[in-house]
């Protein structure tokens, strides 16, 4: 079997928090072939952002191991370091926050070109920002405005080009669109993903928005609590959902169908605290099917091919 | 549109709001116009600085004047006219006849005001009863929204984001007013709460009899609580109908535009087609129509008169001189 791009084993990252340990990340395995995006959805607090920057070494993961092209990359040194931060990068959700407002575009796409020490000369340096702002779709006229003067959807552009300066394999692209208006969100869309086939790159695609996922992901994680509940290929994870919150949390996508009635899946009660929580499943408190075997510790089991299901009763609910 | 319908409960007339900003006049609202019966729900769609938000607070006369400013218009409510009320008798209806739900229930609420009291204080302020009745009325109101009433004694910041919304709703809806102006209420939210505070709304809407103006960028949304639609563009109503000619018959290239943008649940389409450049600066609108610039069926005739709004049949109102040649290529 082709090596993965990006795969974890058993990742756990835990906060300590005056109230005790929070569990944002526990216990997740998934593999993300070459050339692929992984998208993980779920709800704000369900720890998909904070996996996404342990992969990536923003933040020290608690236990597991983090593989990179087939090498275990969870511990390394600082020259290591240097050598994944170049082959594996980010783009933040909020483009107004995450680019420096005193530093002009150029000088941002500029400044990890500058640290890698690729280019020695300034004429090598400049025509790669050109043709990085090129790439993204940014007018050469804007080379010296500052981000406050851009909209977002310009901003985003800027931190893709970032991104992409030092031609990763991977890139982390944390709810890139959430704050970009619909007819935006699309333009950038298609630029990720046309970035993606002339490039070849493996995304992980981390967002709340259920309809964008479908659209750009391959396979998608669903995370609730740090826990990962259920992955599938995309297409297969819309059409059959087999875990009960997948289920409910695809009926409450608000559909742009009039004509049939949807029927949602009404969750009772509110996402329970993630500090210190008991074994077990955690959608338990909300699942209209929780029983006694749901506190116990559950097993990702793969009950169709490739989809893989973390619930004991998925195979009597589903009638598999 | 000009003649007030007599069974409206709400009628909006010519409404132009300009704000003032370093010398620069920003057209937010331009020349707007709609009905709204009792009981229904009107949809304003519109992206980010369309002039949605403004369409809303100049109904509820709660404008920052100055910078803005009401320039032209007329706002029927149950046949009084409130832009030329008087602030006291204003005050009277804000919270009482009128309410809104404010996108944001993070910053709506006050954070070191006890939850209840926050609810109480409304109606002690719009009904004659006694401190302990409005007590009572505010408890009976968070049970209402799903919150146990014992929680009336907690603080915002002991709230999740869902509940906070929810505390925002029962605020709005607890002298029972007979039009909510609801601005995002639920785009802060999650999903499986959004679709727990949407139902509640249709819920209570029904029960109560209540108009709403829903203010959204999330057609989603439209589809699950709206009767009519008005799509907004650069402050203007661009396309106007009912939720089945909105969204089964969309005509404006603009609307048109808006639904191509959306990952489509039940298509497998590679890409989107997404509208090309960026909406127009309010402070320098384009000659003609506002979306011609990024119009791909746009002529020279759309870059030179302001193209008025016209009844493509049954009510369905489009602002578009093209209209009938981009229906007839099909496309």
């Amino acid at each position: 079997m082709e090596v993965p791009m990006i795969e974890v084993r058993h990742l756990k990252k835990y906060f300590d928090t005056p109230k005790g340990l929070l569990h944002a990340v526990d216990d997740v395995s998934f593999k993300i072939g070459k050339g692929k995006t992984m998208g993980v959805v779920g709800e704000s607090g369900c720890g998909k952002s904070t996996l996404g920057r342990t992969i990536i070494h923003l933040l020290e993961s608690t236990d597991g191991q983090i593989f990179l092209n087939g090498e275990d990359i969870t511990h390394v040194n600082r020259k290591k370091m240097h050598e994944i931060n170049e082959k594996m990068q980010i783009v933040f959700q909020d483009p107004y926050s995450s680019l420096n407002p005193r530093q002009t575009v150029e000088e941002i796409i500029k400044e990890p070109l500058k640290l890698s020490g690729r280019y020695k000369t300034r004429a090598e340096l400049n025509a790669k920002t050109e043709e990085l702002m090129g790439l993204v779709g940014i007018d050469e006229r804007l080379r010296l405005a500052y981000p406050h003067e851009l909209d977002g959807g310009r901003r985003q552009r800027v931190g893709i080009a970032r991104a992409l300066a030092l031609s990763p394999d991977f890139i982390v692209c944390d709810e890139p669109v959430s704050a970009l208006d619909v007819s935006i969100q699309a333009q950038v869309l298609n630029l990720l993903q046309d970035l993606q086939q002339q490039r070849g790159l493996t995304y992980m695609f981390v967002t709340h928005d259920l309809s964008v996922v479908r659209h750009i992901s391959d396979d998608i994680c669903v995370m609730y609590l740090g826990q990962l509940v259920e992955t599938a290929p995309a297409k297969e994870l819309f059409a059959a959902p087999l875990h009960p919150y997948t289920k409910a949390l695809l009926s409450a996508i608000p559909s742009t169908d009039i004509h049939s009635k949807q029927e949602r899946i009404r969750l009772k009660g509110e996402i329970t605290s993630p500090i210190d929580p008991k074994p077990g499943c955690r959608f338990a408190a909300r699942c209209p099917y929780a029983c006694e075997n749901c506190r116990k510790l559950q097993e990702l089991q793969e009950l169709m091919p490739n989809h893989f299901v973390s619930c004991c009763r998925a195979k009597e609910i589903n009638g598999l | 549109m000009d003649t007030i319908k007599k069974d409206a409960l709400l009628s909006v007339r010519h409404l132009t709001v300009e704000y003032t900003s370093e010398g620069e006049v920003i057209h937010a609202v331009n020349d707007v116009s709609f009905d709204l019966e009792k009981g229904k729900t009107i949809g304003l769609v519109g992206e980010t600085g369309a002039g949605k938000t403004s369409i809303a607070k100049a109904i509820l006369r709660i404008l920052p004047e100055p910078p803005a400013r009401v320039k032209t218009g007329e706002i029927w409510f149950e046949g009084r006219e409130l832009l030329g009320l008087k602030e006291e008798e204003m005050r009277k209806i804000r919270g009482k006849n009128i309410s809104m739900i404010f996108q944001d229930p993070m910053t709506a609420l006050n954070p070191i005001m006890r939850i209840g009291k926050q609810i109480a204080e409304v109606i002690r302020l719009h009904e004659k009863c006694s401190k302990a009745q409005a007590v009572q009325k505010a408890k009976e109101m968070l049970e209402m929204v799903g919150i146990p009433g014992e929680r009336y004694y907690e603080y915002p910041h002991q709230f999740s984001g869902g509940m906070k919304q929810r505390v925002v709703i029962a605020m709005a809806l607890a002298c029972a007013p007979d039009l909510l102006l609801a601005d995002e209420p639920t785009t802060a939210l999650d999903v499986t709460i959004q679709a727990q505070v949407l139902d509640m709304i249709n819920e209570l809407k029904e029960r109560l009899n209540t108009s709403m103006v829903m203010i959204t960028h999330d057609l989603g949304v439209v589809a699950q609580v709206c009767d009519s639609v008005a799509v907004v563009y650069a402050g203007e109503i661009m396309e106007y109908g009912t939720k089945e000619q909105i969204f089964d018959h969309p005509l404006y290239p603009y609307t048109k535009g808006l639904f191509g943008s959306l990952p489509d649940m039940n298509d497998d389409a590679e890409r989107l087609s997404p509208i090309e450049g960026l909406p127009p600066n309010p402070a320098d609108l384009p000659k003609g129509c506002a979306f011609h610039p990024r119009c791909p069926y746009a002529t020279e005739a759309c870059k030179q008169a302001h193209i008025p709004l016209t009844d493509m049949g049954g009510g369905h109102l489009c602002r578009c001189c093209r209209v009938s040649e981009i229906a007839k290529e099909g496309t």
